[in-house]
């Protein structure tokens, strides 16, 4: 090894190794951990096999919170690109009013989720929240919006779009600005129509953006579940218990760590899923940046 | 108006116009009630009636009420010490990826770039784990720690530092400056505005951070005002929803009015920290 190679290993040792300790080893142990029983009273877990995995597979909750991030994935992500989309488009334009309208779709993006979980609950009480107040204008009757197992999930995802839309228009943002202003001069002299304009140059031109907000905003319906325990905790009836809060649940509610290991085991391989996916579309549509 | 001119100076036609001032108004409407309420008596708090006196005593109580001073000091002490460790460790790393020759460095590259996707939030119960192995739980550091190297920072910080001309770095060396002293001299400077945007990004992150701080912390020398909020509001002893929002504004406050008044700085840094 020569000075360089040293020196370079130093520049990267304090990073890497935190890294390692917090990310890298982390992820192993909790592969190891899932294939042994939960430590009690300083013994060590012993060897359990796939029992752990043989539980999952009879834990409704698992499957319960499993198929409702699905429908929270499936319902937010769709949601939150297109208003993302629809955003930016409009703030990058010459509208009237865009900087007021810039602040207005970005700044749910800068509270914390849990400022936002605890506005948004207010929102949808029963009887006093604003919803039932409008609601009650029209006629409809008094409705527990988060304590229905119909709604609860609904309202969650409502609440997580409004947090991530403006965040995601500012990817869309910055992708607009690099298209270069020659592309309009030239749809304008072949007279084209700004709904053409948009469809067959500015939208191909997004798409890198679009994916890579895709796989982020899908990171994040995975990753982020602090709204859950503020306004539902999971409920009613595990109604709106989301993958990461089961965990969270198992982990420190029930203590039961081997299990919790092996449901992370599950996020891990959802999350890995998203990596590969990102990899190999932005790798097929690298020409397009 | 020709559909030629209508692409050239992007005004979108006026049915567009109004579905952006409807969503505008429908984005800023949940924030704009809790500001209501917030600043009104209890009973004024559903009944929207412009002469209602505007009043502060929802702050008041709920500042009384939590110890919100020591939860502010709290999460201004974390959100400081993991931006100068990130600061550091990420300079320090990005600085070696981008300009340094070395075996097994895009290897490494690649298993720092795992973070990205695997967020230390996801691994909670492995982190507690060592956190408690160290003897450190419920404390601020434990917190910060298992962020302090960011794999965005390094990632981003690479880009800069591999956007810096070639020439200025050898002029440097020629005039005699040592590696370390390039790096401060030359290529820090040049990244500054990619400092200013990671600086938000992380800042407002750990600022709103809630999930893991919740799991490391039980007392209140260490929670941060996310946990101190929701241990608040989630308290039994029956506190109403005005002093509530009053709270929820308030742990809100800093980076909100912060905001408000660099508007264009924040979403240009936000911009320019998402171009990867």
């Amino acid at each position: 090894m020569n000075r360089r190679t040293v020196h370079a290993w130093l520049l990267v040792l304090p990073a890497v190794a935190l890294l390692a300790l917090f990310t890298h080893y982390p992820m192993v142990a909790t592969i190891w951990d899932s294939f042994h029983a939960t430590p009690r009273a300083g013994h060590p877990g012993a060897w359990v096999g796939l029992e752990n995995y043989q539980v999952m597979a009879g834990d409704e909750v698992f499957w319960r919170s499993l198929r409702n991030n699905m429908i929270y994935a499936l319902a937010t992500v769709p949601v939150s690109i297109a208003l993302a989309l629809a955003m930016a488009l409009w703030v990058a334009s010459a509208m009237r009013g865009r900087t007021w309208l810039r602040v207005a779709f970005f700044t749910p993006t800068i509270l914390p989720m849990i400022a936002v979980a605890n506005i948004w609950l207010f929102f949808f009480t029963p009887q006093y929240g604003l919803l039932d107040k409008a609601m009650s204008l029209v006629g409809s009757g008094e409705r527990n919006w988060l304590g229905s197992p119909q709604t609860a999930l609904a309202c969650v995802c409502v609440v997580a779009i409004w947090k991530e839309a403006g965040f995601f228009m500012i990817f869309y943002l910055a992708a607009l600005q690099s298209i270069s202003p020659t592309l309009a001069e030239a749809a304008a002299i072949e007279g084209a129509s700004r709904g053409y304009y948009l469809r067959r140059v500015v939208l191909p031109l997004l798409m890198p953006t679009t994916l890579f907000v895709a796989v982020n905003a899908l990171i994040n319906a995975f990753r982020l579940v602090d709204h859950i325990v503020v306004m539902t905790h999971g409920g009613p009836d595990n109604a709106t218990s989301l993958l990461l809060f089961h965990i969270y649940q198992v982990g420190f509610s029930f203590w039961d760590t081997g299990y919790a290991a092996a449901l992370t085991v599950v996020l891990l391989l959802v999350l890995g899923a998203a990596a590969i996916g990102q990899f190999v579309f932005l790798d097929r549509k690298v020409h397009y940046r | 108006m020709s559909p030629a001119r209508s692409i050239l100076d992007k005004r979108p036609p006026t049915i567009e116009a109004v579905a952006a001032w409807l969503l505008g108004i429908l984005w800023i409407l949940p924030l704009a009630y809790a500001v209501w309420t917030a600043f009104h008596a209890p009973e004024y708090s559903t009944r929207f009636v412009p002469s209602a006196p505007l009043s502060l005593d929802n702050f008041r109580r709920a500042w009384e009420a939590a110890p919100f001073a020591r939860y502010f000091l709290n999460s201004f002490m974390l959100v400081s010490g993991v931006l100068a460790g990130q600061l550091v460790l990420c300079t320090l790393a990005a600085y070696a990826f981008a300009t340094h020759e070395f075996r097994g460095r895009d290897a490494l590259f690649a298993l720092v770039l795992v973070q990205l996707m695997i967020m230390p939030d996801v691994l909670l119960v492995e982190n507690y784990a060592t956190l408690a192995r160290l003897g450190i739980l419920d404390s601020i550091t434990a917190i910060g720690l298992p962020y302090v190297a960011s794999a965005f920072g390094i990632f981003l910080l690479r880009q800069a530092f591999k956007s810096v001309p070639r020439e200025l770095d050898e002029a440097a060396r020629v005039e005699g400056a040592g590696p370390l002293t390039v790096l401060w001299r030359v290529y820090v400077p040049l990244a500054r505005p990619v400092y200013l945007a990671y600086g938000l990004v992380s800042v407002s992150y750990h600022w709103n951070n809630f999930l893991w701080p919740l799991v490391v912390t039980n007392s209140v020398t260490s929670r941060p005002v996310t946990v101190g909020l929701q241990v608040f509001s989630s308290g039994d002893q029956g506190v109403d929803w005005s002093v509530i929002t009053a709270a929820t504004l308030m742990t809100s406050g800093p980076l909100l009015v912060a905001f408000l008044l660099f508007q264009r700085q924040f979403v240009q840094s936000f911009m320019r920290a998402g171009i990867r």
